[in-house]
């Protein structure tokens, strides 16, 4: 039976990709880590649907509520209100998007300057590459966060702000990890069979490098949006990012810090909230790694 | 050894250089005159024209940065909007309260991050590393501005075990040396003094320890699981030696290689993460300073700040490559 053979066959040499989904797929910290972040990005998607109230709509009488297990809290607000009644919950639900659209915003433009000036650096060497080295090392230069707060400083304190600084810091680590495999992939055979065939550099940069060096440009995008989520609820916080009445969970933690005593239920949630997103990409960067590494599989 | 540690120092110059551009640049590049973001906007026309005559804002910029250069290595950090101090001065005076907060916290984490990351890779696959290993996920992933507030919540206004914030209560008097609060103290003998100062610090400090303690207990559990497969652990177990003895001087010695590197590389989140933790505690070190500053659109103290942390920063990072040296045998100086 010819078929049985070519089944077997296929078997055997599994797509790479396939591979590695499978590996990922039994690792259950990636597995959990993808869990939370579906469940965030379905609560942004479906904001409107779910969130029981408009999370700007304030209310006179129903100011700092407790949640609903609390005494005196009602399942109206499930948990509770701000000072000007506005639902946590709700606000919560939308904040989900205002994160992860600074995240997949701040992320994608470190990754795309990132990769594009690790390409450049990697593949052309030389002058082009001590070059653009050095401007990283500039700005690794300053410590974590510190840029971003600078930058945003100069620029005005927006949510578009805050996105830019982000990015902006995080081009080092893009370019990096991208200079690195190209130099390493550039030197292959295959690489010199590309241009042998007369492919343009764009060409083997793009389509026949580029590919080969995914595995920790993925890794790196999963534990940047982390951070990028940390960061940049970090700057709301700081009344440097997302401006009032945005419902940001940054933003939320900054105005609750006066009613600390009376109402300590309207900063509890949404500090969960950023600390289970943050970790939702903390847990798939870690598996991703486990899975697209295997040098560091256990 | 010293043709290398010159080595460091001579690449450290351009770095610095690069930082100043950056900070320079970013005075330029903001829209509006400098001389007006730098003095506010009160200020009157003959202050700015003296601000422009001073910086030389007429002429080319690479001139510009010339003059700005210059006045750096002078130490000329401008002056302040609000207060009209010198910027370097006040700078030296908060310094200390953050290296305080720093050192104190990375202390924290360098211990209880080593401690956990040993007891984890000994019992691995235990209920202890997967429990401390579960919090140390959680540790990297914690907004430490929302946690700072938590344990304020917790531990000064429920238990009132710890002071709500600042460095020193109102009532405690201690003669200012060299604003290091704990060496103020021990120097003046003042005990009562050493221990409300040392009240003070460990809510802030255990704040800003959170990340790095995290992330070094995850690095010493990797870096002793590593070492503890070799042969050579092997061998000393078969020798009969107790498991302490393997653990603590056998592994540990090599499997510390990597975790100094980490714990080398966390003063860069300590020094931002200050930035955080000084607002919540109103600990007046260079972070809360900084954060006042931007508040206040003070871009002659970010700009000073900026370049005080920076600089600090590098130089920092350059005693830890040294040290990371002196300590790794196999890392060829030449």
């Amino acid at each position: 039976m010819p078929d049985a053979v070519t089944v077997n066959q296929v078997a055997e040499i599994r797509h790479p990709m396939v591979e590695q989904l499978s590996q990922l797929w039994r690792n259950k910290t990636a597995v959990a880590g993808l869990i939370i972040i579906t469940t965030f990005v379905l609560m942004a998607i479906f904001a409107p649907l779910l969130s029981p109230y408009d999370p700007l709509e304030t209310s006179l009488y129903d100011q700092l509520k407790p949640p609903a297990w609390y005494e005196g809290g009602s399942t109206k607000n499930i948990l509770g209100t701000d000072d000007l009644g506005r639902d946590t919950l709700s606000r919560i639900i939308y904040g989900a998007r205002v994160s992860l659209i600074v995240a997949v915003v701040s992320v994608g433009l470190a990754f795309f300057l990132g990769t594009l000036l690790g390409c450049l650096s990697g593949y052309y060497k030389g002058a082009v590459d001590s070059a653009i080295m050095r401007v990283m090392d500039m700005i690794l230069a300053f410590p974590y966060l510190l840029l971003a707060i600078v930058v945003v400083a100069y620029l005005g304190p927006s949510l578009q702000n805050a996105m830019m600084a982000i990015g902006i810091t995080y081009v080092p680590r893009f370019a990096r990890i991208v200079r690195g495999s190209v130099l390493e992939e550039g030197e292959k055979d295959y690489v010199m069979a590309a241009r042998s065939i007369g492919a343009g550099d764009l060409r083997i940069i793009f389509l026949t490098i580029l590919p080969n060096c995914m595995g920790p440009l993925i890794v790196q995008t999963t534990l940047s949006m982390a951070s990028a989520i940390l960061d940049a609820a970090a700057l709301s916080f700081l009344g440097l990012g997302a401006q009032p009445p945005t419902p940001e969970w940054g933003a939320m933690i900054a105005r609750s810090r006066g009613l600390i005593l009376r109402a300590s239920w309207v900063m509890t949630f949404p500090g969960i909230a950023i600390l289970l997103a943050v970790l939702g990409f903390n847990l798939l960067g870690d598996g991703l790694r486990d899975a697209l590494d295997p040098r560091l599989r256990d | 050894m010293l043709a290398y540690i010159l080595r460091r120092i001579m690449i450290m110059v351009p770095t610095l250089l690069g930082v100043s551009i950056i900070v320079f640049m970013m005075l330029h590049i903001t829209p509006g005159d400098p001389a007006e973001l730098l003095l506010g906007e009160r200020a009157t026309e003959q202050a700015l024209s003296e601000l422009r005559e001073h910086l030389g804002l007429n002429k080319p910029l690479h001139v510009q940065y010339g003059l700005f250069l210059k006045r750096l290595l002078q130490g000329d950090l401008g002056e302040t909007i609000w207060t009209r101090q010198k910027v370097w001065i006040e700078v030296k005076q908060r310094f200390p309260a953050t290296i305080e907060l720093s050192i104190f916290a990375l202390g924290i984490s360098c211990f209880m991050g080593t401690l956990l990351g040993i007891i984890s890779a000994t019992r691995q696959y235990s209920i202890f590393d997967y429990l401390s290993m579960v919090g140390a996920l959680a540790g990297v992933s914690m907004p430490i501005f929302w946690l700072g507030l938590v344990f304020m919540l917790i531990f000064s206004l429920n238990l009132g075990w710890l002071p709500l914030s600042g460095r020193l209560s109102i009532d405690i008097d201690l003669e200012i040396i060299t604003n290091f609060y704990i060496l103020d103290s021990i120097l003046t003998r003042n005990w009562a003094a050493l221990r409300d100062v040392i009240w003070h610090l460990i809510m802030p400090a255990v704040t800003l320890s959170t990340i790095p303690t995290a992330i070094v207990a995850r690095m010493t559990r990797s870096a002793m699981l590593d070492v503890l497969r070799q042969d050579y652990i092997k061998t000393a177990k078969a020798k009969g030696l107790s498991k302490f003895k393997v653990t603590f001087k056998h592994a540990l010695r090599n499997a510390l290689i990597p975790v100094v590197t980490t714990i080398g590389l966390q003063f860069g989140v300590l020094l931002g993460g200050a930035i955080l933790t000084e607002t919540i505690f109103a600990w007046p070190g260079v972070g809360k300073w900084m954060y006042d500053a931007v508040m206040q659109r003070d871009y002659m103290v970010i700009q000073g700040g900026v370049l005080f942390i920076a600089a600090l920063f590098v130089v920092i990072n350059l005693c830890v490559d040294l040290l990371y040296a002196i300590i790794n045998p196999r890392i060829s100086v030449s």
